[in-house]
């Protein structure tokens, strides 16, 4: 096969890691029926407390921690002012993403272009063999394969496990949960604050494996596409997965491109990939009835089932028990 | 298991839910709890069950009190509730349903869930798609699934609240024979209805609520009279409905045909007067509902016409239909009819004159009073809609329709209202008919078609009879012809 196209597909996946866990932590949230909308200023916090971390302590288990422990205690002042203070979490979501994004830029000055520690390379011996596959998937990092766990763990849990069903029954419709002996409120704060975990990761991810380093708004715009990317993805694990991996497909064919249109802007090819998201949304929360009537047969099915998903019922909805 | 339930008092506000209730139910027996809406039923039973807490008094179970902080605590004591909008998760499996909460490991057994489900339900004769998303299921089919989990999860008392609303004649029955059943195998049910008929046909004991206070007790056989006068305090006055000439056409309907993605109704012909009654009768989905959005500009007919007051008006907006004087009342009132969460007061106000720049408050007030006067609203200005119960509601909906109207098209306008507030609302009604509005009218009741329609046409697949007249029809007849016999 084509060396490029391999090299391409393994930069891929390794460029989607922390899309991934940000996608399928939002899922985990919102699937409890919060929305944490504090995304983008979340990873780029976590980003910045991770790289910090690791830059001061040298550990990069500790930067890691760092980052989730961050993105943890964002996620739980979401929850805390909707559960307990029953404010509007859309707000508070809100605010916290404007606050979080200057606090990452104040607080990350000294740390502004240094260099620091990375993730190393580590592929897996024997399934790197494999062909293709092998150089795709597992010549890769640990975070990668982290990855890969956290989408399959996601799945088995959410629908194989009691605890997955308890969690969704909250999010679907939590006075039922409640009736059948559920705590719906703390139940809500658990997986609110493992999404927020999972985006604090990410946000570990881009500094020190990802997108090297730290910079100011280092990476802005990537909580807003983790929060389609959950909607894009019917908020089932998988799909979230594939449309991490679809934004990470649409950037390097972005930068693929560019040098063949030198007329045209690089930023028109920086800014693609979120056009195209955004389409792509537009796509499957629009008609998709419609949608899948004007294709070709063969294709319909495929395209229902990927399209297939709504909103937890009760997503965003306060519970107070009588 | 023995019952007692102690002076139990629940104010919302000011509104005395249950007023000092004392009440004792033993095993082995269907105990009816009778009253209209509003009586104080619910709360009490929510109370029973563990979903509401009482504002004071005490629950014995054999004689020992007992304090029900959650649903799971009582059901851990042997009491569990169906409640009248099963609390289920709609986009969960049945057996997802049945899983949920149940005891056992760490995974998701599936395979246990079925099985519970298909002993259970074979022992009542239930069958239930084990795999299909339970919000595809029907109330009835939800109900069922709801007491196979009660049952595997062993409660000895269950408490079904108003459990025949919007529940097939079959389902009914199975649901009765399942009932008889359980209270032979000597659990305790506890039967919550306003519908004296069923009552009489089930229970062997029942206790009639008013105003949140026990207003008797009785055993059977029961007389219908002593029933009607403990549930609301005095014999039921009747308002007749006085034969008038029927006026000018209101509505022709020609060859329509409408069409929704399940049903086609087509060929009907139906020539409506001022003054005049039609019941649409029928079973559900036989296409009175296509019929009745076409006639209100809510649907575009595929092929015929509609003329209304000499003008065709096939096809035109819903506000042309509007300017014409016609009215739908649909029966989702909060759904399609009223706005959740927005105040009476807020409703009078859209209602009214909405042309100007501001809202008109001291209008909406002064109309809403009156309103809320005149139509005998249980609920203040500043009430929202949801807060108040079915027959308010309606009550609201009538309130809000505008004074002079040509057609007045209602989907079942007494559904899962009382007696008394039935016959209100058709007093209320009958008044306009009276001023010369031509109303269409559905219900599954046959006495109320036959009690108040001039002529009844009976929907069958997507079918319409030729009118019938109800002075030369029984109820029996129109039962033969709405099961599909003779069109
Ligand atoms: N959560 C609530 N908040 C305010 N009022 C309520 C609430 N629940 C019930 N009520 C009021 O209490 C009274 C009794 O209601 P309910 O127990 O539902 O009666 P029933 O079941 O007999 O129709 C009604 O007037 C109702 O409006
Ligand atoms: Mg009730």
């Amino acid at each position: 096969m084509n060396p490029l196209i391999i090299e391409t597909a393994k930069s891929v996946i390794a460029s989607s890691a922390p899309l991934v866990f940000a996608g399928i932590g939002e899922m985990f949230t919102e699937r409890a029926g919060v929305v944490n909308l504090s995304l983008d200023g979340s990873i780029l916090l976590s980003a910045m407390a991770a790289f910090a971390i690791a830059f001061l302590s040298g550990s990069l288990i500790l930067g890691f921690l760092g980052g989730m422990l961050v993105g943890m205690l964002i996620a739980l002042l979401v929850a805390y002012g909707a559960i307990a203070l029953k404010q509007d979490q859309v707000a508070i979501g809100f605010v916290l993403t404007l606050l979080c994004a200057d606090l990452s830029s104040f607080i990350g000055k000294p740390f502004v272009r240094k260099p620091g520690p990375s993730v190393p390379h580590w592929p897996i011996p024997g399934l790197v063999n494999i062909p293709v596959i092998g150089r795709i998937l597992f010549d890769q990092d640990v975070l990668v394969y982290a990855s890969y766990a956290v989408i399959l763990v996601a799945w088995v849990w959410l629908f194989y496990t009691q605890a997955g069903l308890r969690l969704r029954s909250v999010g679907e419709r939590p006075e039922a949960a409640f009736a059948r002996g559920i705590a719906v409120n703390r139940v809500r704060y658990l997986y609110t604050a493992l999404g927020g975990a999972l985006v604090g990761l990410a946000g570990g991810g881009y500094s020190l494996s990802v997108k090297l380093g730290w910079s100011h708004r280092h990476t802005a715009g990537i909580g807003w596409i983790a929060l389609a990317i959950v909607i894009f993805g019917g908020w089932h694990p998988f799909r979230v997965a594939f449309g991490a991996y679809l934004f990470g497909v649409l950037k390097s064919v972005g930068s693929l491109l560019q040098p063949g249109f030198p007329n045209i802007p690089t930023q028109v090819f920086q800014a693609a990939p979120f056009a195209l998201m955004l389409l792509a949304l537009l796509l499957v929360s629009g008609d998709r009835e419609g949608l899948a009537r004007r294709l070709p047969k063969p294709l319909r099915a495929i395209v229902q089932a990927l399209l297939a998903g709504r909103p937890p019922a009760g997503l965003g909805k306060r519970f107070e028990q009588g | 298991m023995k019952i007692q339930l102690r002076d139990i008092y629940k104010y919302f506000g000011p509104v005395r839910a249950n007023d000092g209730i004392s009440l004792e139910i033993e095993s082995g027996v269907i105990h009816g709890l009778l009253g209209e809406n509003g009586a104080g039923k619910t709360t009490l039973m929510k109370i029973l069950s563990g979903y509401q807490s009482a504002d004071r008094g005490t629950i014995l179970l054999n004689g020992r009190p007992v304090h029900f902080r959650s649903p799971a605590d009582a059901i851990a004591a042997g009491i569990g509730m169906l409640h009248q909008d099963p609390l289920d998760v709609p986009a969960f499996s049945a057996l997802e349903n049945l899983a949920l909460g149940s005891p056992g490991g760490p995974f998701l057994n599936r395979a246990r869930a079925r099985r519970t489900l298909e002993t259970l339900g074979r022992r009542f004769g239930f069958s239930l798609d084990p795999d299909a998303p339970v919000s595809s299921l029907t109330v009835g089919e939800r109900q069922q699934l709801e007491m196979v989990r009660l049952l595997a999860l062993g409660v000895r008392v269950i408490i079904l609240d108003e459990p025949t609303t919007g529940i097939s004649a079959p389902q009914k029955a199975l649901l009765f024979q399942a009932l008889h059943q359980l209270s032979q195998e000597g659990l305790a049910v506890i039967f919550v209805s306003h519908k004296l008929e069923e009552v009489q046909e089930l229970c062997s004991r029942v206790t009639v609520l008013r105003q949140g206070k026990v207003a008797g007790e009785l055993r059977a056989p029961f007389a219908t009279d002593e029933m009607v006068s403990l549930m609301f305090g005095q014999a039921l006055g009747t308002y007749g409905r006085r034969p008038i000439p029927l006026g000018e056409i209101i509505l022709q309907v020609e060859n329509l045909t409408v069409r929704s993605p399940r049903l086609e109704l087509n060929g009907v012909h139906l020539t409506v007067r001022a003054g005049e009654v039609i019941g649409l009768a029928g079973l559900e989905g036989s296409g009175q509902r296509l019929l009745m959005l076409a006639c209100a500009g809510l649907q575009k007919p595929h092929g015929g016409r509609i003329i209304l007051g000499g003008q065709d008006v096939t096809g035109r907006p819903y506000t042309t239909f509007l300017r014409h004087g016609v009215a739908f009342v649909p029966a989702a009132r909060l759904e399609e009819g009223l706005v959740p969460g927005l105040t009476l007061r807020e409703h009078f106000a859209l209602a009214g004159d909405t042309r100007g720049f501001l809202i008109r408050w001291d209008e909406a007030d002064a109309r809403a009073a009156q309103m809320i006067a005149d139509f005998n609203i249980v609920g203040q200005a500043d009430t929202r809609v949801e807060a108040l119960s079915g027959g308010n509601q309606q009550r609201a909906l009538l309130a809000l329709l505008p004074e002079r109207l040509r057609l007045l098209i209602l989907e079942h306008p007494t559904r899962g209202l009382d007696i008394a507030s039935s016959r209100w609302i058709w007093h209320r009604l009958l008044e306009r008919r009276e001023r010369g509005t031509a109303i269409l009218f559905t219900s599954t009741d046959l006495d109320e078609l036959v009690e108040y329609s001039d002529r009844i046409v009976v929907f069958s697949g997507g079918k319409m009879s030729a009118p019938l007249e109800t002075s030369r029809v029984t109820v029996e007849e129109l039962g033969y012809l709405i099961g599909g016999r003779g069109l």
